[in-house]
């Protein structure tokens, strides 16, 4: 009897379960909608004028690319605290360096990547090789690295930083179009002017999500997974293209594509590549999920969490070169509590403390909720206090559900 | 004798799955009835319905416990009418005393503060009753699993327990342990305990059982009665599977070929304890096609001489040669030892040999992904491909590869340990306890993917602690005890007793 059930209502059960399976991914990206929704209203519509979004995306980018980093700490298992006081250090770095010793920049930039390797490697060494937890060892290089800033800096800010540099974080892509298309175009959509090399990027960039997406639906198909059902797969790929489109158009019609975006988009399709199509990748998340497994299936578990902390050192690097770029100056206080930003996108987005569990496009995405949370709440003129505790409880819930979950289907 | 227990056409569904159906059991005031079944078939499930794991109302049907309808919430609702369960994976703090561990959450306190001199004595008390000759200060830490077995026991002893249910209690225990496990049983009925104990050692269930229940897939088969006629194992294994089952091994074309493996003089000391040798000049070896057995006691040193050899992943100072077809091997680390054709089943699956947040295709590629990628990116299609193929050849039961691990029976996780080590293409197998807490069915199977392994010329090194096991599936068997290898025997020459004199003359 139930047997029989249970196959007259096949579809409509596959649904419920593939959404019961899939729920954190679907909540994720409702929160994110409505979040933007809800700030869209109070805030009048501000947050997504132009000049805004650039803004948001400019403030984000630094926690971005250090998620990109910590979302593979926290897979393999581990805890990075020192990135906000690296990112600092490295900033501070390349102030001294730039400003005060008039070292050519790509030069300074180059010390100051490898410098930040070498800060991975040295806290990767004590928790790949002596077992030291990682949290004791990061919380050790918050502390040192937050006072080599102090003592580089002697105390003081160190800028401005000549105009080549500030391109990295202020800079804007050119458009690569004559510029008559653009202008051609601008009528239509009412605006002064259109960058086209922008929308035409977020009109390309929707269409290879969408190519790609529906590869992979061909590929379920032929291997029988449960595949997400048509309605929503057509749902999702048309609020995403769409909103790509649509920020992609906003920029066109201000200053085109900020430089920084060009850095964070290449940064994060380099690792969601590298996190789900490699063997490097799919051992890290072999090693979050069972060490000693991992490790008796002949992974070489300790230099794969070393280079996960040389990788975090690498990120936090170039995210201090774009702080530093951005705000035009070095300060002791720069990247103070950064960290903590970093880890709560990595856990908004899906992560698993204990390891093995978690994307790359979720550690962006949850970036991008708390950047939006910041954004439009400072534009509320919401106090610094409340903002605290709000970002504090939205980490909570997101966990909470999780846990939820979990529970529900195990 | 009246019945304590019934539970009346149980059912319980998970989504999508049926796992429990009208299941009948019926358990007698005072007896011992054993609880049988392959993996999967719905023991422990329905042993949580029982304990309230599973609240009243989350399943249908009805349970009578001492003669009235019985709706526990709740483990503690249960645990309050005496009844107590024995997990299989124990449930003591290791760095909390035997004392301590006996009277947590039911501290002997008032008003939040303990009473030590109480705690203490009515401890002593306990572990008397129970045969545990260890001060009641000790930590658990500190005690043998067969020992932590008796601490349970006598904390179950401690809440006045009328209805035991132990899970599995001697899966992890060595023979003498276990016999003393079940004397205590014994000995508890003689004092008014009701028990349910589910095992797969049918040997032992007939020794103690007075009626066994057998769950095939979710439903009662049957119902034996001791008293009525002797409960024969070929009777519960019929029931269990399904089917009679003749031949418990089956047969293999035994015939040893080339020279695989040598081993000689391999020394190894323990990885704290740096005075300590834990395996002393053990020299063996394995040809093509030949299974071979390591006999030995619990702590013989098995599974050291085992993993020490698999890229030195136990112990320190190892010193020995290692050839493979004649050749001088590199087995310094695990990437070399598998390159060098070896693969280590563990004894361990669940913490050692899976991930078990993972997908079953996720799992048999691990150890060779290189063999579904190329350049470093992974071809997902080939893997697909792969992991079916094993899920198809192992006889892997699940819907699809892309089931976690992590919700797969016993033998079926096993079989998954067995693709990801066939994937890596070895020459050698080392399997360490390959049926340890797998049903009948299961090890039936999986004794046939060893005899297929051994017909493709591979060397298979197996560590079991069943002996019949040992003697029904090998060519030829060495002895271990205390870390140096005392004897070997061919399949003809071998018998229990004989492995059994050449460990106590030794």
């Amino acid at each position: 009897m139930a047997m029989a059930e249970t196959t007259d209502n096949e579809p409509t059960k596959s649904v419920t379960d593939y959404l019961k399976a899939h729920l954190r991914e679907y909540g994720l990206l409702f929160a994110l909608i409505a979040i933007m929704v809800f700030f869209q209203i109070m805030t009048q519509g501000t947050l997504l004028r132009a000049v805004n979004i650039t803004n948001l995306l400019l403030q984000n980018s630094y926690i971005i690319i250090m998620a990109l980093g910590m979302l593979i700490v926290i897979v393999s298992g581990n805890i990075d605290l020192s990135v906000g006081s690296v990112m600092g250090f490295v900033g501070a770095l390349a102030a001294v360096m730039i400003v005060n010793h008039e070292i050519p920049i790509l030069v300074a930039i180059a010390i100051c990547i490898v410098c930040g390797g070498l800060i991975g490697a040295a806290q990767g060494y004590w928790v790949a090789y002596w077992k030291i937890p990682s949290f004791i060892v990061t919380l050790a290089g918050m502390l040192v690295f937050r006072g080599l800033s102090l003592l580089l800096l002697e105390g003081q800010s160190v800028g401005p930083f000549p105009r080549e540099f500030q391109v990295i974080a202020n800079g804007f892509v050119p458009d690569a179009f004559p510029a008559a298309i653009g202008q051609s175009l601008a009528p239509l959509f009412g605006a002064r002017q259109v960058n086209v090399l922008a929308l035409g990027t977020g009109i390309v960039a929707a269409a290879i999500i969408l190519w790609i997406g529906m590869r992979k639906r061909a590929r379920n198909r032929a291997y029988g997974i449960m595949d997400e059902p048509r309605s929503f797969f057509i749902a999702r790929n048309a609020i995403v293209g769409v909103a790509l489109i649509f920020i992609m158009y906003k920029l066109s019609t201000f200053r085109g594509l900020p430089n920084v975006l060009i850095t964070m988009g290449v940064l994060t399709i380099i690792y969601a590549f590298l996190t789900e199509k490699t063997v490097l990748g799919r051992r890290v998340y072999a090693l979050g999920g069972n060490q000693k497994a991992a490790k008796l299936s002949g992974i070489k578990t300790e230099r794969l969490t070393f280079l996960a902390f040389v990788n975090m050192g690498i990120l936090a690097a170039i995210a201090g070169l774009v702080f530093a770029a951005r705000l035009n100056t070095a300060t002791p206080k720069a990247g103070f509590a950064l960290e903590l930003d970093v880890i709560a996108a990595v856990f908004i987005g899906g992560a698993s403390m204990s390891g093995g569990v978690g994307k790359i496009v979720g550690a962006v995405v949850g970036a991008f909720l708390m950047g939006v949370l910041n954004n439009g709440m400072s534009i509320m003129g919401i106090g610094i206090d409340y903002q605290q505790m709000i970002k504090g409880l939205v980490l909570l819930a997101a966990v909470i559900f999780d846990v939820y979950n979990k529970n529900k289907q195990g | 004798m009246s019945a304590l227990l019934e539970m009346r056409s149980i059912t319980k569904t998970f989504p999508g799955v049926k796992a429990l159906d009208e299941v009948e059991l019926t358990v007698r005031e005072g007896e011992i009835h054993a609880l049988v079944g392959e993996n999967g078939a719905g023991k422990s499930t329905l042993m949580k319905v029982l304990s309230g794991v599973y609240p009243a109302g989350s399943y249908d049907g009805e349970i009578h416990y001492d003669g009235q309808l019985a709706q526990f919430r709740d483990i503690a609702d249960s645990e309050r009418q005496g009844i107590i369960i024995i997990h299989q994976e124990l449930a003591l703090v290791p760095l909390l005393s035997i004392a301590e561990n006996l009277f947590l959450g039911n501290e002997q306190a008032r008003g939040g503060i303990i009473n030590w001199q109480s705690t203490f004595q009515q401890t002593e008390k306990l572990l008397r009753k129970v045969g545990l000759k260890e001060a009641p200060s000790t930590l658990v830490d500190k005690l043998g699993v067969g020992k932590q077995q008796l601490v349970e026991i006598a904390k179950a002893l401690s809440k006045e327990v009328r209805l035991l249910i132990l899970d599995e209690p001697t899966a992890a225990l060595s023979e003498s342990d276990s016999q003393a496990l079940l004397d205590l049983m014994l000995e508890l009925k003689a004092e008014g305990v009701t028990c349910i104990i589910i095992s797969h050692k049918l040997n032992e269930v007939r020794r103690v059982a007075d009626s066994v229940t057998v769950i095939r897939d979710g439903t009662t088969v049957s119902t034996m009665d001791a008293k009525a006629q002797p409960i024969t194992e070929a009777a519960i294994v019929r029931d269990m599977v399904g089917r009679d089952m003749a031949h418990r091994y089956p047969e293999r074309e035994r015939r040893a070929g080339d020279m695989l493996m040598e081993v000689s003089n391999w020394n190894v000391w323990h990885p704290e304890h740096s005075d300590r040798q834990v395996i002393r000049d053990a020299t063996y070896n394995v040809r093509a096609g030949e299974v071979v057995g390591i006999a030995g006691l619990m702590g013989a040193g098995r599974t050291e001489l085992a993993m020490s050899l698999f890229g030195k992943s136990y112990g320190r100072n190892i010193s020995g040669e290692v050839r493979i077809r004649g050749q001088k091997a590199d087995v310094s680390d695990v990437p070399k030892a598998i390159a060098a054709g070896l693969a280590y089943v563990t004894e361990d699956r669940k913490s050692l040999g899976l991930i078990l947040e993972e997908t079953i295709q996720r799992n048999v590629t691990l150890a060779n992904l290189p063999g579904v990628s190329s350049a470093g990116i992974l071809n997902e299609n080939e893997e697909t491909e792969v992991s079916e193929r094993y899920r198809k050849a192992m006889n892997i039961r699940t819907p699809s590869v892309f089931q976690r691990v992590m919700n797969l029976s016993g033998g079926n996780q096993q079989k998954v340990v067995l693709s990801k080590w066939l994937f890596a293409q070895p020459d050698v197998l080392i399997l360490d306890e390959p049926t340890r807490g797998i049903d009948v069915g299961a090890k039936f199977e999986i004794y046939g993917i060893i005899n297929d392994l051994s017909a493709q010329g591979k060397g298979v090194l197996m560590i079991s602690s069943e002996m019949p096991e040992l003697l029904g599936m090998c060519d030829r068997i060495y002895v271990m005890n205390e870390g140096a290898l005392v004897g070997e025997l061919s399949a003809k020459d071998a018998s229990q007793e004989r492995i059994m004199s050449l460990i106590v003359t030794e």
